[in-house]
């Protein structure tokens, strides 16, 4: 008779995972996204901030960003296991285990929201620690499994970061940093369903609901193409609010005209290798997207800000 | 008192010896960064009234 369970060897196992493996727990592709967008948030509101201060809130937010993907990373461990997408994940990969998954994912949950509450003020370290709750609780652990919406209400743990960073700043949440918000959010859908359209045996596989495997995949793509309706002229508002330039509003524009193509693109497409095509296209593009509607943010602000410095 | 030998506890292969130490080395510079941000952001907070302590 073995002494020990196949759960207790997990435990008892030495570690051999490297630096490498834990920073992949962070997510480093969803962190980047978040450093953006949270600087974004941060430029927005017209309010000087000492470089070091607003330097140390990113870096808190972003911590605590890739913390909630550790979390989700511990606790979908099963999940992930048998997708093609996160199989070599980490923790289903077995380099790291469940249990350090946690601990790493609890510690740095815990370093980033009190040293965001200590550098910059307790409604950001509120509002980070809220974000990680969400995307680690709610969905992670309850919508995720759950309801065809989980990555349309979950996807505002993603959302958060402008409105956290924003705060960081100014200390309170400004118009302009929900509307940033709003953006992302309404972003999520079709830029996640875009992948899991060609994932619907994966997901079927691990028993998530996703749209596509419940509705189906032509209910998903009006879906798609509803959202990005609203998408396309939201990316435009921050210009009409005067919180962006004219120039980021043409490029709003335009760049949101050309996913509604995309999106239209994959509502219209005939048969299933066209739509895995312009589904591919969208996903890629959404990226883009929504990298050059923040990036122009940031990029604008900074010149003015150098541009105030140097006179 | 117990004599040690080579024996006695886990012995760690060669791979699982090099992880560790990747692991503090890492550990021990995010440590390190949190002790100069936070000096640093003291520095910063306090501004000029650094200088200006009752004695």
């Amino acid at each position: 008779m073995s002494l020990v369970t196949g759960h207790e060897v997990d435990d008892l196992r030495i570690s051999v995972a490297g630096p490498k493996d834990f920073f992949a727990l962070l997510k480093p592709s969803v962190m980047s996204l978040v450093i953006l967008t949270a600087l974004a948030g941060m430029m927005i509101e017209p309010v000087p901030v000492h470089p070091l201060i607003g330097f140390v809130s990113l870096l808190a937010i972003s911590v605590g960003a890739g913390a909630s993907g550790a979390l989700n990373m511990w606790y979908d461990a099963d999940i992930d296991a048998v997708m093609g997408r996160t199989a070599s994940r980490p923790v289903p990969s077995g380099r790291v285990t469940a249990q350090e998954a946690l601990a790493f994912g609890l510690i740095l949950s815990t370093i980033s929201v009190l040293t965001l509450g200590l550098v910059a003020n307790w409604l950001a370290a509120a509002l980070l620690a809220f974000t990680i709750f969400f995307y680690a609780v709610v969905y992670t652990m309850w919508l995720k499994r759950w309801t065809p919406q989980n990555i349309v209400i979950g996807g505002a743990a993603g959302a958060l970061p402008p409105i956290v960073a924003c705060a960081a700043v100014t200390g309170s949440v400004s118009l302009a940093s929900l509307v940033l918000f709003a953006i992302i959010f309404v972003w999520t859908p079709p830029h996640f369903w875009a992948l899991a359209i060609g994932k619907v045996s994966d997901y079927g596989r691990a028993g998530i609901p996703m749209m596509p495997n419940v509705k189906g995949e032509k209910h998903t793509r009006f879906e798609m193409l509803l959202y990005t309706m609203v998408l396309a002229p939201l990316g435009v508002v921050p210009a009409l609010l005067g919180q962006a330039s004219f120039v980021y509003g043409v490029i709003a524009a335009v760049s949101g005209a050309g996913m509604l193509w995309l999106a239209v693109d994959v509502w219209r497409a005939p048969d299933p290798a066209v739509m895995a095509k312009a589904c591919k296209k969208l996903f890629g593009y959404s990226i883009l997207y929504l990298f050059l509607l923040f990036g122009v943010i940031v990029i604008e602000n900074t010149v003015s800000l150098l541009l105030r410095v140097l006179a | 008192m117990t004599e040690h030998n080579d024996t006695d506890g886990v012995r760690l292969t060669p791979e699982q010896a090099k992880s560790r130490r990747a692991r503090n080395i890492a550990i021990g510079l995010a440590v390190g960064l949190l002790v100069v941000i936070f000096y640093a952001v003291t520095i910063v907070k306090l501004g000029p009234g650094i200088l200006h302590r009752p004695m």
